[in-house]
């Protein structure tokens, strides 16, 4: 019984609007990615150097954001934060709550791989002089970084694809484009296959870009291969 | 205007958690069904299987849930049958998960020595009772902890199905905003009782993880 017809023009048509989001899904995904990893780098930071205070509070954030969805978190920021008097656009919202989530995985990512540097490591550090923020910079980041780049490069594909979720607030990325053109043109399946088409190359080329940064500057040619 | 938010509000919400938890179980039901055959697929030894069910990973692991659910509820429409909310959100939930508990259980059963297998074969066992007497109860217990993890996600990405129009914790929480327009206090109470049903389950996978690594299954 397929009297359905299918037809892609009205997506065609409107294809410039969708390539103009998904510069924007690309945008807000690496802008959460960079002030995620910033906020991370700080907890983690935090951590080591005021545990009694900033271990309960960094411990909270982290539980806090893993355990609920980020649909609840982008509402509760988009339309809970206004009511305690901080406004913000969908724009900001959206890279807003992006951040505070990605920035929780990250801290939580980033603490196994400072735990993988041994002690010994620290103390030389000290031995030679160094401040503790500069062993943690230039001793401990480094190294952890190497070991959690694979697990970091997953989380940022999560991000990139869970972007899509902010378009529940008309946040402008290109899942709200499809949403846009579906609501003129009524061309629904066709509209939401093609994105989520795009939304699988874009994927899989950051996959392949980040495999690539991930040789290139960690230099390890002995990881074997992901999935084939 | 707006009405006061009241406990007749609070109730709505708090009913409204059984569509979570009951979207939540038939997810990992049907998910924990189709991803047995999807790591089994995986590891076979045809390699037209392997591929399938590593490109049904891939496109389910390198797509957005919510285009999912959306090709899902949209394109059971055109092929001429109504669906309620529920059942395309059911439908989408379980095919993500089954591409992610597949991928999770093919690792488990791939890290169990090849030893095992051969001196299966060895024994005389066919491949089919290799698996089910030799493999699949190593495997289980090393799957136990990152399956518990993977319910953390299960049960936060049926929050996805309000954007589809069925009315579980989340939509519940939009509603009653809509309505007396306390976004605050309403969505924090919706974050809390996910919390309440996450929290446990990380916890417990934690503790699991914990076992392993230390040797005491």
């Amino acid at each position: 019984m397929m009297s359905y017809v299918f037809q892609f023009g009205d997506v065609w048509r409107n294809f410039d609007e969708l390539l103009w989001g998904a510069l924007l899904t690309v945008e807000l995904s690496l802008g959460a990615l960079l002030f995620g990893l910033v906020l991370a780098i700080l907890s983690a930071y935090g951590r080591l150097s005021w545990p009694r205070i900033a271990s309960p509070i960094v411990g909270a954030y982290v539980e806090a954001i893993r355990n609920t969805p980020l649909l609840v978190q982008v509402f509760l920021i988009f339309f809970g934060l206004p009511a305690l008097g901080v406004m913000l656009s969908a724009d900001e919202a959206a890279l807003f709550a992006l951040t505070v989530n990605f920035g929780a995985y990250a801290t939580e990512i980033l603490r196994s791989g400072l735990e993988s540097v041994p002690s010994g490591q620290i103390e030389a550090g000290l031995a030679l002089g160094l401040k503790r923020w500069q062993v943690f910079l230039k001793v401990e980041l480094f190294q952890a970084m190497r070991v959690v780049f694979p697990a970091l490069c997953s989380q940022f594909i999560l991000l990139l694809l869970g972007s899509s979720i902010v378009s529940a607030i008309a946040a402008r990325e290109m899942t709200a484009a499809a949403n846009d053109i579906q609501s003129r043109t009524f061309r629904s399946f066709e509209v939401y296959l093609v994105v989520t088409a795009l939304y699988f190359v874009i994927a899989t080329l950051f996959s392949v870009a980040l495999e690539t940064v991930d040789r290139l500057v960690f230099r390890r040619q002995d990881r074997p291969r992901a999935l084939s | 205007m707006s009405r006061l938010f009241s406990s007749n509000d609070l109730a709505f919400i708090l009913l409204a958690t059984r569509w979570t938890v009951l979207l939540s179980m038939i997810a990992f039901a049907g998910g924990a069904t189709l991803g047995l055959a999807v790591a089994l697929a995986r590891v076979s030894e045809r390699s037209p299987l392997r591929f399938a069910a590593a490109t049904f990973i891939r496109i389910f692991q390198n797509t957005p849930l919510l285009m999912q659910l959306f090709l899902v509820y949209f394109g059971v429409n055109i092929i001429g049958m109504n669906i309620d909310p529920l059942a395309a959100a059911a439908l989408g939930l379980i095919l993500n998960a089954a591409a992610f508990l597949g991928e999770i259980w093919r690792g488990c059963i791939q890290a169990i020595p090849g030893g095992q297998a051969e001196a299966g074969r060895a024994l005389g066992l066919t491949a089919y009772l290799r698996m089910r007497l030799i493999i699949l109860p190593q495997a289980l217990k090393i799957a136990i902890a990152p399956t518990v993890g993977f319910l953390v996600q299960i049960v936060k990405n049926t929050s996805l199905a309000s954007i589809i129009g069925f009315t579980e914790l989340t939509r519940s929480g939009q509603i009653v905003n809509n309505a007396t327009f306390r976004p605050f206090l309403i969505f924090s109470i919706v974050a809390m009782l996910y919390f309440v049903q996450c929290w446990p389950l990380s916890y417990w996978s934690r503790k699991l993880e914990l076992r392993i690594s230390s040797g005491k299954t």
